[in-house]
């Protein structure tokens, strides 16, 4: 019997899944590496170069005298270790902000009112970066909203984490939201009917069982943190994070810029190494 | 296998005894009555908006006894079952466990158990972790938590699964899982929720006969809710037929089959002929609505004389539908009506039966087994 080549060729891709997947994603693949990686490939190569102190040039010679810098100077290392603690501190917040509200609006509320709320955590995202983050800056000043209702800590570290908790909070309070809507019914039945208060199932069946968007929502609190150079610039005062040092060095010491950046991308890549083990890429 | 099953259910026997109260043992054995209401439902209606799922149950299950509820689809089962379990309140009336007033109680502090109609199974713990739940809750001691976790899932056949995830399983074996996360606690009641529902019918029927020896050897009270008219029949002590929202009969399964009490109880059960009005009056003297059980009637050859004890009606068959086993002929009387006889094809053949066709013949049927029915309130 005939068969034309493109009926052969469909039913060949047809059969193997593997080879029609490849020729689908070969072109964006294809740009992912050479555009994506390539760049950050070029970034750790920079690390590994050089300026001459007098001429500002960068000199292509290889060394690791960039990264011996930032490991003896102390300077780089509270900056460092500022970051990581502000990172951590905005995804605390975040986890302990959207947890309940993504159950509240998951389970509690009503249709009508669960639509208002979703709106409401999403709008934030439509508005621009820097237009919320001076919003925070006018509501955290002296004589400000914040000032007027509770008090204000000031501009600093607590404002920072403030400002950037609430820049990125969508992004928990959604893949958490999505979890507790797909929690079964009859699981949170089954849980009650073995004895256990409503508590024990919360810490036993629902706190595992959203987990995973859990962990997914902490990689993006937690990565957008650590490279953020402009809240911090509006609401820190005079505090530094690594995406500062990185931008004043970026125009002066384009290699030592490059060896800077190399620190929040181990973080996050110690951090990913981390939650590989819970199943939580799967939920990205 | 059976021997190892018979061990483990006799363990569970021999401290279930322990919960039966001590008292109410005593007294079956000094009076003979073991008539103890272990659920009782009084008034129950729920309400969800404007349906009424439940519209007036009033309901007493015995201590020991497997209690079937069966009705179509929608007809509020599941809503009684959860009314008892304590996931849902009633609008109106009181649910209680033995003797003891639990309407308001939530799910965890009352002693009941339930398998769920999807098993409701934890996805993140494995097959042990399940099954030891309820004790980890209720914190038993590690010792006796494993042993008793190994009982049930033996109790299941299910000895080399203990480390599976639900997601490695099928669904009888599901099915089983949530039976022993449930028979672990010792409940006096286990409500279960069409637990053979998802099962193919070999299993099915393999399934019903193992419940049926755990409920017996363990003596828990099994309420049990179908939608299939021959498990309920096969399993029960008893059986309630519902229909939207309401009971239109508690019965033994001869009970409820052979004397229906309602229009609805005698089409749902089985199939049924009805008889009423003119026809009613002409063949046996009086008007109202009777059923008669096609396999009770007798076919006989035209102008035979019925029995003494006998009703007997003469007529023509329209039909005849041959069913392998049986084979069922659809006659017209001459008092006006169709009735249905059933008769088992012992010694004609398919094609011999179909011959019968426009044939004239008398049926006949035992006075007693005509049932006057009540039209449902
Ligand atoms: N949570 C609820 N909200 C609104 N209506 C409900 C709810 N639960 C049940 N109902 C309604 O109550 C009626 C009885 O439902 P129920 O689940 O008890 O039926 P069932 O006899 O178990 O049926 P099935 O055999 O299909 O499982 C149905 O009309 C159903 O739509
Ligand atoms: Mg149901």
């Amino acid at each position: 019997m005939h068969r034309s080549p493109v009926r052969r060729l469909a039913g060949a891709l047809h059969r193997r899944p593997g080879l029609r997947l490849t020729a689908l994603l070969s072109a964006p693949m294809a740009w992912l590496v050479l555009a994506y990686l390539g760049s950050l490939g070029v970034l750790l190569l920079s690390a590994f170069w050089t300026t001459n102190d007098f001429t500002s040039q960068v000199e292509y010679v290889w060394n690791t005298d960039n990264f011996a810098n930032i490991l003896s100077d102390p300077v780089y290392r509270t900056v460092a270790l500022r970051t990581l603690g502000i990172a951590v501190g905005v995804t605390v917040v975040d986890g302990a902000l959207a947890l309940p509200m993504a159950f509240y609006m998951a389970r509690v509320a009503r249709p009508r009112s669960r639509r208002l709320l979703l709106v409401a955590v999403t709008a934030p995202l439509w508005a621009g970066y820097l237009v919320k983050a001076y919003a925070w800056w006018v509501m955290l000043s002296h004589g400000g909203v914040l000032d007027w209702a509770v008090g204000t800590p000031g501009f600093g570290v607590p404002a920072v984490v403030i400002t950037l908790s609430y820049l990125w909070l969508p992004y928990m309070v959604l893949p958490l939201y999505a979890a507790f809507a797909q929690l079964p019914d009859s699981v949170l039945d089954a849980s009650a009917d073995l004895g256990a208060r409503p508590w024990r199932t919360f810490r036993s069946v629902v706190l595992p069982l959203v987990k995973p968007a859990l962990i997914a929502g902490s990689i993006f609190t937690f990565s957008l943190s650590l490279g953020d150079y402009l809240t911090v610039q509006i609401v820190g005062g005079t505090t530094q994070m690594l995406g500062n040092v990185i931008a004043s060095d970026v125009t002066l010491n384009l290699p030592m810029a490059a060896a800077v950046s190399c620190v929040p991308v181990l973080l996050i890549v110690g951090y990913l190494l981390a939650v590989r083990r819970t199943g939580a890429w799967e939920n990205l | 296998m059976p021997g190892q099953m018979r061990t483990v259910a006799s363990t569970i026997t021999n401290e279930n005894g322990f919960y039966l109260v001590s008292g109410v043992s005593s007294a079956r054995r000094m009076l003979g009555i073991y008539v103890v209401m272990t659920v009782t439902l009084s008034g129950v209606s729920k309400k969800f908006g404007a349906v009424r799922a439940v519209d007036g149950v009033d309901l007493e299950i015995r201590s020991g006894e497997f209690f079937s509820m069966l009705g179509p689809s929608g007809s509020g089962k599941t809503t009684v079952l959860r009314l008892i379990a304590g996931f849902e309140e009633p609008t109106t009336g009181t649910v209680q466990l033995a003797g003891r007033d639990v309407t308001r109680l939530p799910p965890f502090d009352r002693d009941v158990n339930t398998v769920f109609q999807d098993y409701a199974l934890f996805p993140h713990l494995s097959v042990r972790q399940n099954v030891e739940y309820g004790l980890r809750v209720k914190r038993v001691a590690k010792a006796e938590r494993i042993s008793r976790a190994e009982q049930a899932l033996a109790t299941v056949h299910l000895e080399g699964f203990a480390n599976r995830s639900p997601a490695a399983l099928s669904g009888g074996q599901r099915q089983r899982v949530a039976l022993a996360r449930a028979l672990v606690n010792r409940p006096s009641v286990l409500l279960l929720d069409e637990p053979l529902g998802a099962l193919d019918l070999k299993l099915r029927l393999e399934m019903q006969s193992e419940l049926k020896q755990i409920q017996r050897e363990a003596r828990i009270t099994f309420v049990f809710v179908t939608h299939d008219q021959d498990e309920a029949l096969t399993m029960s002590d008893r059986v309630a037929v519902f229909n939207a929202g309401r009971i239109e009969q508690v019965g033994t399964p001869a009970e409820v089959y052979e004397r229906p009490a309602t229009p609805f109880v005698a089409g749902f059960v089985g199939t049924s002929n009805l008889v009423e009005g003119e026809t009613a009056a002409k063949i046996l003297g009086s008007h109202g609505s009777y059923s008669v059980r096609p396999e009770k009637i007798r076919i006989l050859p035209p102008g035979t004389a019925a029995r003494g004890d006998e009703v007997a009606a003469p007529g023509r068959i329209a039909d005849v539908v041959y069913a392998g086993a049986q084979t069922r002929f659809l006659v017209d009387l001459e008092a006006g009506g169709r009735l249905t006889a059933l008769r088992q094809n012992r010694d004609e053949d398919g094609d011999e039966a179909l011959r019968h066709r426009g044939a004239g013949v008398v049926l006949a049927w035992r006075r007693t087994h005509t049932v006057e029915l009540t039209q449902a309130n």
